[in-house]
């Protein structure tokens, strides 16, 4: 740690952006290393430690606004930069948290093999489990976009196993397919990436935005990354990957790949476009982004309402919920300077990523667990669910407040603060698409809750137990993405300055 | 024409067509392969920018052959573990492509 930190760094603190990377690599190693009967041990243990990480960087933020660190002392344009904002701190400290929940959880399908030579999925589930969360790290704290690129394709290199863990054919499709997507994703973001520095010499997030020109070039570059990391958020049309990748995993890859996952990429989109390109946007481009993410919004839900197994219902539901993340860019133009600006959009869009992170691992894992205990998921089935197993259905019923939107969620401060966004930037059209959005994931949700409140056509007595303690892991997730709202309240209260609005502050 | 705008072309050439073979073949390895010309296409692009001298002005700019070395990297790996999920397919008897879909997923029932 201290000959890290004497290293030359931009800013105190940088010492910790190093090792929140390099902890969960060194975590991945001793797994592989010890083998399956380890890599539980090595996971369980390197979980809170990673969790102790990303507060100590929060707090680091907290206190000296941003953190910042040259690998190998090299300063850019020749050396990499790594810097950690409120929106990294928030994502670090999401990621772990929801990695951790997911670990703990997995503990039951993925614990030491009881026979020797078994445990090929638990090797493979804490492997992928402990690489995807460094590969996120990376995307949080990087501020050079090939840096980027390669925290990118860790990530799906991480993300892929997690799909086909038990081997089947069904899966290995799923996973084949998310590969190719992302695969395509990746090399158009690489070839946007050239072309900006062919351009403009340099790849670095801070230097290109003082360099950066609207001409043909940016553009095209620009064009290229965005529909690259499109496809690898799975926004529509993009999504096709995205439901048969879930049909198949264990709930705590799931939970993994829908709540963190496909954020990364997202998060790398803001980054682009506010920090790296944030003069290259214009009023339709910005539109035709929100257009996609209101598609979103709209087909995902109505093919939720479709659903009959409640495991596709999630999947198509974080279709939906992507679309509200995509709606930050046209609410966060402004078009008077012709830019895009960090403010109320944008923290309504950093709170609805974090809200949904937790609320969709809580949803996967209960969801997980009534499969477990019913032995199927289809929704027809489920009478008499809620007298069988109450926590798990509260648990799903939490999350799904803050999926809905309703007060005092994270997600009803999240979309209270895109509304307000759109209400200040006049653009009432996405306010209809969020609200519409709303009233369809009620729809979905009630549904799956009013069949678990009937009573069973069959007696209930063949219901598998489940231990206490792998339902309270989802409760858990999906209190905070409930309480996370109270922090987010604050617009109500009358000289309060903490939560949404400090956060819209701080990024003005 | 000068070699660099030649070159340039090239790669134009070899992203086009990986990514019409990516869209229109429906054989799960052509797209593997194309995904590897669009590859090819944009490393040559590295290329290109190397010895054109990007905005630095220099004669043979070193950084876009490092990160060339990277992306070949990355590019061998992507196809390393799609090759090793489609011999999986294979075996596990699935088709060569997305039209003949493996048997509908059910839920994974836990062992009793």
């Amino acid at each position: 740690m201290t000959l890290l930190a004497e290293t030359v760094a931009p800013a105190a603190g940088g010492g910790w952006l190093v090792a929140a990377i390099i902890f969960p690599v060194v975590a991945l190693l001793l797994a592989v290393a010890g083998g399956a009967r380890f890599a539980a041990r090595v996971g369980v243990l390197a979980l809170p430690a990673g969790l102790a990480i990303a507060v100590a960087i929060a707090d680091g933020v907290a206190k000296h606004g941003v953190l910042g660190y040259y690998v190998g002392g090299w300063a850019p344009p020749l050396g990499i930069a790594l810097r950690a904002d409120v929106l990294s701190a928030a994502m670090l400290v999401t990621t772990a948290i929801v990695a951790s929940g997911a670990g703990l959880y997995a503990l039951h399908d993925f614990g030491p093999p009881r026979e020797p030579g078994g445990g090929r999925q638990t090797l493979g589930f804490w492997v992928s489990l402990l690489g995807a969360w460094a590969a996120l790290n990376l995307a949080f704290v990087g501020r050079d976009l090939f840096n980027l690129y390669v925290a990118l394709e860790l990530l799906t290199f991480a993300a892929v196993p997690l799909v086909c863990l038990d081997g089947r054919a069904p899966t290995l499709q799923a996973a084949l397919r998310y590969l190719l997507y992302a695969l395509v994703g990746s090399v158009l973001y690489l070839l946007g990436a050239v072309l900006l520095y062919g351009a403009f010499g340099t790849l670095d997030v801070e230097l290109l935005a003082t360099v950066v020109r609207p001409e043909p070039a940016a553009w095209a570059a620009a064009a290229l990354m965005t529909a690259g990391l499109l496809a690898k958020t799975a926004l529509f049309p993009l999504h096709l990957w995205l439901p048969p990748a879930h049909a198949g995993a264990p709930p705590a890859a799931s939970a993994v790949l829908s709540a963190l996952v496909v954020k990364g990429s997202f998060f790398i989109v803001l980054r682009l476009w506010f920090d790296a390109l944030p003069g290259l946007a214009t009023a339709m481009a910005m539109q035709f982004i929100g257009l996609l993410g209101a598609g979103a919004i709209l087909y995902g839900s109505a093919l939720a309402l479709r659903q009959s197994r409640l495991k596709l219902l999630v999947a198509y539901s974080t279709v939906a919920q992507i679309g509200y993340l995509f709606l930050v860019f046209p609410l966060a133009f402004d078009a008077s300077a012709g830019r895009l600006v960090a403010g109320t959009a944008l923290a309504g869009g950093l709170l609805q990523a974090v809200s949904h992170a937790f609320a969709k691992a809580a949803m996967f894992m209960s969801a997980g667990l009534v499969a477990v205990a019913l032995g199927h998921d289809r929704i027809e089935g489920f009478g008499g669910l809620a007298r069988a197993r109450p926590v798990s259905l509260l648990a799903f019923a939490l999350a799904g407040v803050s999926l809905v939107g309703l007060p005092p969620s994270g997600g009803f401060a999240a979309k209270w603060l895109l509304l307000s966004a759109a209400v200040e930037s006049g653009q009432w059209w996405w306010a209809v698409v969020i609200v519409l959005g709303g009233l369809l994931t009620g729809a979905y949700l009630i549904l799956v809750l009013m069949r678990a409140l009937q009573e069973p056509a069959a007696p209930t007595a063949s219901l598998r137990p489940v231990a206490a303690w792998r339902e309270a892991v989802p409760l858990a997730l999906a209190l905070l993405a409930v309480l996370l709202g109270l922090a987010g309240l604050a617009p109500f209260q009358p000289g309060a300055g903490t939560g949404a609005v400090a956060a819209a502050e701080a990024f003005q | 024409m000068s070699p660099t705008t030649l070159f340039g072309l090239c790669g134009a050439a070899l992203v086009g067509i990986g990514l019409y073979g990516l869209l229109t073949d429906s054989r799960l390895l052509r797209k593997i392969i194309a995904f590897n010309l669009v590859g090819s296409g944009v490393f040559l692009l590295f290329g290109v920018i190397a010895r054109r001298g990007a905005a630095a002005e220099l004669f043979g700019d070193p950084v876009p052959q490092a990160l060339v070395i990277t992306g070949i990297v990355v590019a061998f790996s992507a196809t390393a573990l799609a090759v090793a999920l489609l011999l999986r397919l294979h075996e596990a008897g699935g088709g060569a492509t997305f039209d003949t879909p493996a048997d509908e997923a059910g839920v994974k029932r836990p062992d009793p």
